[in-house]
């Protein structure tokens, strides 16, 4: 069971208080796109071996939404940040480079 | 009796204690487990095996033991599958035997072993194929007759069980010598340690292998002095009879502690311990790995270091007269310890064509007969133990052996090597190598299980690192301590204690034993006792093409059992190796799953059984209702009352009732459990436009709107009346089992895609006590309440509400309708609830008023047809699917489901669509799902959503889903009811009663 820091109410707690929301940073088109780019929307998720972005909720703490960069095999979490950040920041970009690289 | 006349370091022979097996009463002493106290008495049989009912008998002194599985106690204390070798023995204790029938002596199952050809490895998929029919109702229900290890129990379990929590800094599993060791010095250096250890003591091995010097001092005398030291610091937690059952990821680690096994103390039997811990020393020891020959399944065939467990800690020689077999040294401590016991010892078979050192002089010198290069060609013996084995000389180096000498004996100590309990190492992704000299799998330090910033926590030492001498035991234990604590900024170093023991020379891997006759036709070479897997078996899954360590596994269930495999996994992947002509590491270990051991249901479940299984929600009515004895459904997490009796009443007449209330004078609904939430700010128009299918930011303070939720597929996830409070204020209205996801929900977008909205929610639903008054009564009851609230028509119209004061309460009223009469819906905060109930209850006795519950609420609302999110609705309909697309808004830009609504499959001909359907015979009312069949009868056009009887209409109604339903008005439709029968049905129109609505609009 992970072990989680919330950013927004700073909480390190069990994954249990936690709810995963899957793949982070997915763009929502508006009405006139194409059914592909809906269907694309709507469905294709990665499932990569290794650095997944994802969406959790402190659901059970502040309710807030937050990111994580997380390993998917070893389960290494590399930080978390803002649900409003676009993409990861610096700070985290350059740790999952350190640990990715040996 | 097998009682050595003194000795047994555990037992206390002044408190005897008697026991029951199969119903004969047997004495043992207090200290005892079962399992020696069943061979103090000299009992050997104790099991049948699960696929061939051979006899058999212990084979070890711990958890690894694969055999000695009893039904433990009787009635609601009853509990199958359990270890002779772990339960301790008290007073009164009762014990039957497993797998057998009539009897554990005369079993009839043991005509398995007789047609043992039928039963191959993958036996299911070969023996039992033909005819097909067969399968079904012969083959199924005898194997399952026979199938399966102890009896379930029948009764609910009166004993009390629970879960704890701890953090600690270090979690050492295992109180051995390596465990004790890093203990010591993880608790010195100031860290929060906890020590667990699965036996009821500590020392481990050492107080049965005492012939190692720590520190000048006996082995014994320095595991005392540690256990002291130990006790004595407020930062080191020991508990004993509790095992690291699983090492999950971030170092969370679940603890089994066995409490009051014994019958004795109070509080609860089993506890699960959930433990944050930042580092783990896996301290887990080894497990003595047995030998591959025939008939090494025999009773009175033993592990060699039980053998001298039994002997050393519990004062029970196994046998009077043992043959120890033997890949290396370690076999001949149990010759001695026997031989120092004053038993026979017939001879020490050993592998190794030159065995020497001191250990085996020891042995010789002591008389004793060493024959090198020989092992174990057959076991003479049956299901009253051994009576002789028979001598093979490895020189042969085949199968196909001639058998030598006939060696009496009633008991074999094999040695066969031992294996680290790499388990906790591996549970979270530690990785182990493969050490061909010693023959072991060890935990490879490079592939440490890792934590949340990807730093290894586990660290093994001692034997479960795979060190085999004391030295090196306290070394690696020195070793994992100051590792650990280096990782969370403490310090210590890494000296061990000055060992002198005897030197050891090294073991020749062995796995098989050559015998008369190839192992496949010949005697059975057991590897997996629990689950009768053979060297043959291993051989004909690879010949079969089951190479893969996974494959072969699940096609002989090698290691499938109760113990995992504990015994068996290492020699069948060597056997399975050897059969593909590769190494052990190209062949792979399976996966070492957790938990350890077995672990008690009791356990898992904790306190968190019958009313705290689940935890209900109430609303503030909830003991009013139950004393005018509502019956009571479940409704999301809420308790709703379905109906309430009167008297003897039986179901239908009194939701009759209840309806007839509505219709003809004023029925009180509560429908507190409405989810409500407040959406404020100023954008909170805008935000509701994307959440709701209509549009919301046209909605005039002081009225109600109707509202469709779509996910973005398209599909309806709930529907409500939304209230605008004011000008930046809404209230939604959600389905009762509905607000806590739609609050979630809508704290999703604004949280993750809208965060540029200034809005915010909050659910207030349990804020708030709501009723729906509902009849042609409605207004005038209300009318009776003290206040200045205008209730008229003209000013409080259908889909409006106010403000306002009933008898001094605050109020808010509704002019919404789910009944499809004249309703007033009206929340007040949830303490004032009991106090308008009441007062609405006193108030309208002459006009008829009482309460309804939530069956009569679904036949008015059909009645009406109004749907029901979750009924009509299954999350593939969309609101045009039934006949709501007035409620979605053509103008709005963007709204949750809007572009999925545009996608063919959601704009096709043929989906299903809403309808009512009005069965040709008025009294028959149509079964719930039941489906309507197509013209030609070929297949499903739809199914039933909703059916009731309608007392108002004094008719069957349903509402259903059929393909293109809205025209195909006026067909009769087939709807199957059974195999064998069907019923006619119309289709029609979902409103069923007073369709332009005028009743509500009054």
């Amino acid at each position: 069971m992970l072990l989680i820091h919330c950013p927004c109410c700073g909480v390190e707690a069990e994954e249990t208080e936690f709810a995963a929301g899957g793949e982070a940073h997915i763009h929502r088109p508006g009405p006139d796109c194409s059914d592909a780019e809906w269907a694309t929307y709507l469905f294709d998720r990665k499932n990569p071996r290794g650095v997944h972005l994802e969406r959790w909720r402190h659901a059970f703490g502040c309710g807030k939404w937050f990111h994580m960069a997380r390993h998917t095999y070893t389960l290494e979490v590399y930080g978390v940040y803002q649900a409003d950040e676009l993409t990861p920041p610096q700070a985290i970009l350059d740790r999952i480079a350190e640990r990715t690289s040996a | 009796m097998t009682r050595l006349a003194e000795g047994g370091a555990l037992i206390d022979r002044t408190k005897p204690v008697s026991f029951k097996f199969d119903g004969k009463t047997y004495q043992g002493f207090a200290g005892d487990t079962l399992a020696s106290a069943m061979l103090a008495n000299g009992v050997k049989l104790v099991g049948r095996s699960y696929k061939y009912h051979r006899p058999r008998g212990v084979v070890t002194s711990g958890p690894e033991e694969p055999n000695a599985l009893v039904n433990l106690g009787s009635g609601p204390t009853h509990e199958p599958n359990v270890r002779m070798t772990q339960v301790p023995l008290f007073e009164g204790l009762e014990a039957t035997s497993q797998n057998r029938f009539p009897s554990l002596n005369a079993d009839i199952g043991v005509l398995n072993a007789l047609a043992s050809k039928l039963y191959p490895a993958g036996f299911y998929y070969k023996t039992f194929i033909h005819p097909r029919v067969a399968w079904k109702h012969l083959f199924e229900p005898v194997i399952r007759n026979i199938a399966g290890l102890g009896r379930a129990p029948s009764e609910a379990d009166p004993d009390t069980y629970e879960h704890q929590y701890a953090f600690c800094d270090v979690l050492i599993a295992g109180g051995g010598a390596a465990g004790l060791l890093a203990a010591r010095k993880a608790g010195e250096a100031g860290a929060r340690v906890m020590l667990v250890e699965q036996t009821e003591r500590l020392g481990g091995r050492m107080l049965v292998d005492d012939d190692a010097e720590i520190d000048g001092k006996s082995a014994v005398a320095w595991v005392a002095e540690q256990v002291i030291a130990l006790e004595a610091m407020d930062n080191v937690t020991i508990r004993l009879n509790t095992c690291a059952s699983a090492a999950y990821d971030h170092g969370y680690t679940m603890l089994y502690e066995r409490r009051t096994d014994d019958r004795k103390g109070t509080g609860p039997r089993h506890r699960l311990w959930r433990v944050r811990t930042k580092q783990i020393i896996a301290a887990t020891g080894m497990i003595e790995r047995p030998i591959a020959f025939y008939g090494n399944d025999v009773p009175g065939v033993m592990l060699a270091s039980a053998v001298r467990d039994y002997v050393k800690l519990w004062g029970v020689a196994p046998g009077r007269n043992t043959v120890v077999y033997t890949v290396g040294d370690d076999g001949y401590r149990t010759a001695l310890s026997l031989h120092a016991a004053g038993h026979k010892l017939s001879a020490v078979l050993d592998v190794r064509e030159d065995p020497v050192g001191m250990l085996v002089e020891q042995v010789r010198g002591a008389g004793i007969k060493v024959m090198p290069a020989t092992g174990i060609g057959k076991v003479i013996g049956g299901k009253a133990g051994v009576t002789a084995i028979k001598t093979v000389s490895f020189a042969t180096g085949k199968d196909d052996a001639p058998l030598d000498d006939s060696i009496p004996c009633d008991c074999v100590a094999m040695a066969g090597g031992w294996s680290p309990v790499v388990h906790l190492y591996s549970h979270s992704g530690g990785k182990v190598l493969w050490d061909a000299k010693l023959a072991m799998y060890r935990p490879d330090a490079n592939f440490r299980p890792t934590d949340g910033s990807g730093e290894g926590f586990v660290h093994a030492a001692g034997g479960a690192n795979g060190e085999l001498q004391t030295q090196a035991v306290l070394k690696s234990a020195a070793e994992a301590a100051s590792g650990a604590l280096s990782s969370i900024g403490m310090t210590t170093d890494t000296s061990a204690p000055t060992v002198a023991a005897v030197a050891e020379q090294p073991m020749q891997p062995t796995w098989f034993t050559p015998t008369q006759g190839k192992a496949s036709y010949g005697g059975k070479h057991f590897l997996d006792y629990q689950n009768d897997v053979t060297v043959a078996d291993i051989r004909l899954a690879a010949r079969e093409g089951y190479e893969s360590v996974e494959h072969a596994k699940r096609y002989t269930t090698l290691g499938m059992a109760t113990d995992q495999g504990k015994l068996s996994n290492i020699n069948g992947h060597a056997i399975l190796a050897d059969a593909l002509g590769k190494a052990m590491p190209e062949v792979g270990t399976t996966t070492f799953r957790p938990p350890y051991t077995p672990i008690s249901m009791g356990s898992i479940a904790g306190r968190e059984k019958g009313i705290l299984f689940k935890p209900v929600r109430e609303t503030v009515m909830h003991n009013w209702h139950a004393a005018q004895n509502a019956e009571f459904e479940p409704v999301g997490d809420w308790r709703r009352p379905y109906r309430y009796q009167q008297g003897n009443e039986a179901r239908e007449p009194s939701i009759h009732r209840e309806i007839a209330r509505v219709r003809e004078a004023v029925g009180l609904l509560d429908a507190s459990t409405l989810g409500k939430i407040i959406v404020k700010g100023p954008d909170a128009g805008k935000f509701l436009n994307m959440m709701y299918t209509n549009m919301m930011s046209t909605l005039k303070p002081g009225k109600c709107r109707y509202g469709l939720m779509c996910n973005d597929n398209g599909f309806l996830m709930d529907d409500g009346v939304v209230a605008r409070l004011d000008e930046d204020t809404f209230l939604c209205h959600t389905t009762s089992g509905g607000s806590d996801r739609v609050h979630a929900w809508m704290e999703e977008w604004l949280q993750t895609e809208w965060f540029d909205l200034k809005v915010y929610t909050a659910n207030v639903t349990e804020q708030w006590a709501q009723f729906a008054v509902a009849g042609p009564n409605a207004r005038k009851l209300l009318e009776r309440f003290e206040g200045d609230t205008d209730l008229s028509g003209d000013a409080l119209p259908f889909m409006g509400f106010t403000d306002g004061v009933l008898d001094g309460l605050p109020v808010r009223i509704f002019r919404i309708s789910f009944s499809g009469e004249l309703s007033f819906e009206i929340a007040t905060p949830t303490s004032y609830g009991p106090a308008l109930w009441e007062a609405l209850m006193s108030k309208g006795e002459d006009l008829g008023v009482g309460p309804y519950g939530t069956e009569a609420l679904h036949v008015l609302r059909a009645e009406k047809g109004f749907i029901v999110v979750g009924d009509e609705t299954d999350g593939t309909v969309t609101p045009h699917d039934v006949g709501m697309s007035w409620a979605v808004s053509k103008k709005k830009e963007d709204f949750i489901g809007k572009r999925a609504m545009m996608r063919s499959d959601l704009t096709r001909e043929g989906r299903k669509q809403l309808v009512g359907l009005l069965t040709t015979n008025p009294r028959r009312v149509l079964p719930d799902g039941a489906h309507a069949m197509s013209a030609d009868g070929t297949r499903a056009i739809g199914h039933v959503t909703s059916t009731y009887y309608s007392p108002t209409l004094k008719r069957s109604i349903a509402m259903a889903l059929i393909e293109d339903g809205q025209s195909m008005m006026g067909q009769t439709l087939t709807i199957g009811i059974d195999a064998n029968s069907a019923a006619k049905a119309v289709v029609s129109s979902p409103v069923f009663y007073d369709e332009e609505g005028a009743r509500q609009n009054v």
